[in-house]
């Protein structure tokens, strides 16, 4: 076979390989779609779920799901953001660094199973939490953590060095020249990589299962004080969330209506995961005109 | 303000084990424009760049020596090097203005500095900009992109950012090379323009451009400081034979 015939023949199968893949996920996507969007209503995305009666709604998981994506959130971008810009400028590059580095590839390829259980051993248990938003937030971090260092760390990386140089060069300090000169042009990679790290706090179940836990307590939503057990905002009590719900009414719910509102809850899964994905799209191309193009 | 040079004593740069710049020392008077030339490689731009520690930034680099401006020895391991780099201006071979507006590139480094007053910055961003020629291209949209000026328009831009801080010394590492003919004139009458205040060392490829804009010459090879004279001396009477034969292109 000649290189031309071999060039065609790669073609046309890795062609073939990406069509597939596209059917496989539009059919998915589909499937979800077209079994759920039918099913979603105000009143199915707001009222509370009935264990067996039928006519529940997913209000207090989709509630769960951003307050813990907010909370998994407020941990995960701050440390993420320092040790990103610790390992890109200050660290030295050396044998630490790179074992830093090695660690944070290996946690974050952890199944998340395996971390579940880690915080069910750890939050739960020892440090004494429970099963908590709190203890969910911390779990997901474990694996959004590597995320959101590599992410700023490869922002920060890709910053043109003498963009670095030019403001040493005029006598600002590092501190200076990161946070107004690096950050500013690092910023929509990192804001892109947090909404798709989001994305996948949002749609995780396997590690929340035994860290968040399957249950709420019936949530009054006309109590906003974050101490409060049955208050939305209070961090420390249990809460299911929208993915561990479905899996949850899937394999053990009594409704007679499990089967519709398991696909409605997936459609609106879906959907979010999706819009965190096309905002993340949307917002970088936004940030980078901002940047570069005139006015 | 200007009445600053700088003295380099015995100074040796190494990149790791190597060692790109070989004992030099070498003088730069107060409103002169130096010209250091070479053959690709040289160590030009290393030595350059010690000048204001910029080396420091890159991992592996050992300097030694003596870097004199005033009376504070650069190398000196007590110098505030942030302090040290608002005396040294410096330009780089491809314009680098920040992701900011026109204005903000100017006020930038002196509102750090402590100039908060905004009649202040203003006025330092016009003084900038019309000392770099280009306050008649930009005052009227000082509040665009400095991205959206042309690539001459942006390295007078960065001139205009480097003397905004009020340096006494201004280092340009190839300034012109990467613009067109055009902007090159006017980079160069900037320069000679710039010189009655400042101490200006510039790297440079372009002999004729050597000849145009400095006052002295000093001809680097292999690391070291092969000869350094006034300009016209070095272009029709060098004393070296390696001089002579860059200079006449008959190598590098
Ligand atoms: N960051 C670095 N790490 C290791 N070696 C380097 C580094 N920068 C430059 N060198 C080496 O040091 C020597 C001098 O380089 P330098 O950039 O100073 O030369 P130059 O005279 O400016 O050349 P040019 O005219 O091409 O810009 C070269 O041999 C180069 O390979
Ligand atoms: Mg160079």
């Amino acid at each position: 076979m000649n290189a031309k015939t071999a060039d065609k023949v790669a073609t046309v199968v890795i062609c073939l390989f990406a069509g597939i893949i596209v059917l496989v996920l539009l059919g998915l996507l589909g499937f979800i779609l077209f079994r759920g969007l039918s099913h979603i209503s105000w009143d199915f995305l707001t009222s509370a779920p009935e264990t067996i009666k039928a006519g529940g709604g997913i209000g207090p998981q989709l509630f769960n799901s951003l307050f813990l994506l907010v909370l998994t959130m407020l941990i995960t971008i701050p440390l993420g953001l320092g040790a990103g810009i610790y390992m890109s400028q200050y660290a030295k590059p050396g044998k630490v660094t790179n074992s830093i580095r090695l660690v944070v590839e290996v946690l974050s390829s952890f199944p998340s199973i395996v971390v579940g259980l880690f915080g069910l051993l750890v939050f739960v248990n020892i440090m004494g939490i429970g099963f908590s938003l709190f203890s969910g937030a911390l779990a997901l971090t474990v694996f959004n953590l590597p995320l959101m260092v590599r992410i700023t760390e490869q922002a920060m990386a890709g910053v043109p060095r003498e963009q670095k140089e030019a403001s040493l060069a005029l006598g600002l300090s590092r501190w200076k020249t990161i946070t107004s000169v690096m950050l500013p042009i690092a910023m929509p990679a990192i804001i892109t990589g947090t909404i798709l790290a989001a994305g996948r706090v949002f749609g995780e179940a396997a590690a929340l299962l035994f860290t968040a836990g399957m249950s709420s307590p019936r949530l009054d939503f006309t109590d906003w004080n974050p101490l409060s057990p049955f208050s939305p905002l209070n961090p420390f009590r249990p809460a299911e969330t929208l993915a561990v719900h479905i899996w949850k009414i899937n394999s053990e719910g009594l409704a007679p209506d499990a089967g519709e509102i398991a696909a409605g809850a997936s459609a609106v899964l879906v959907l979010t995961v999706l819009l965190f994905n096309f905002g993340a799209r949307w917002f970088g191309r936004f940030m980078h005109r901002k940047f570069t193009a005139t006015r | 303000m200007a009445t600053t040079g700088m003295k380099v004593k015995d100074l040796s740069v190494f990149y790791g084990e190597k060692e790109a710049v070989k004992k030099v020392s070498l003088s730069f008077s107060p409103k002169q424009v130096t010209a250091l030339i070479g053959p690709s490689g040289c160590g030009k731009s290393t030595f350059l760049r010690s000048l204001n520690r910029m080396n420091d930034t890159i991992g592996g680099v050992k300097t030694t020596g003596e870097i004199w401006i005033d009376d504070v020895n650069v190398n000196d391991p007590s110098v505030d090097v942030v302090e040290l780099r608002q005396q040294i201006g410096m330009v780089w071979q491809r314009p680098n203005p920040f992701h900011k507006s026109i204005y903000e590139n100017i006020a930038f480094g002196p509102r750090y500095h402590g100039i908060k007053n905004k009649k202040k910055l203003d006025e330092i961003v016009e003084d900038s900009l019309r000392r770099a020629a280009l306050w008649n291209e930009t005052k009227d949209r000082l509040h665009n992109s400095a991205l959206a000026l042309s690539g001459g328009q942006q390295q007078r831009l960065c001139i205009a950012r480097s003397i905004a801080v009020k340096p006494k010394v201004i280092l340009m590492d190839e300034p012109a090379s990467a613009l067109d003919p055009v902007s090159t004139s006017k980079i160069e009458e900037l320069i000679a323009e710039l010189k009655k205040e400042y101490c200006i060392v510039i790297v440079t490829h372009n002999m004729q451009q050597a000849a145009r804009v400095s006052d002295r010459t000093a001809f680097f090879y292999m690391g070291k400081l092969i000869e350094t004279d006034d300009t016209d001396k070095m272009f029709t009477n060098p004393s070296e034979k390696e001089t002579d034969d860059y200079i006449s292109g008959r190598f590098g």
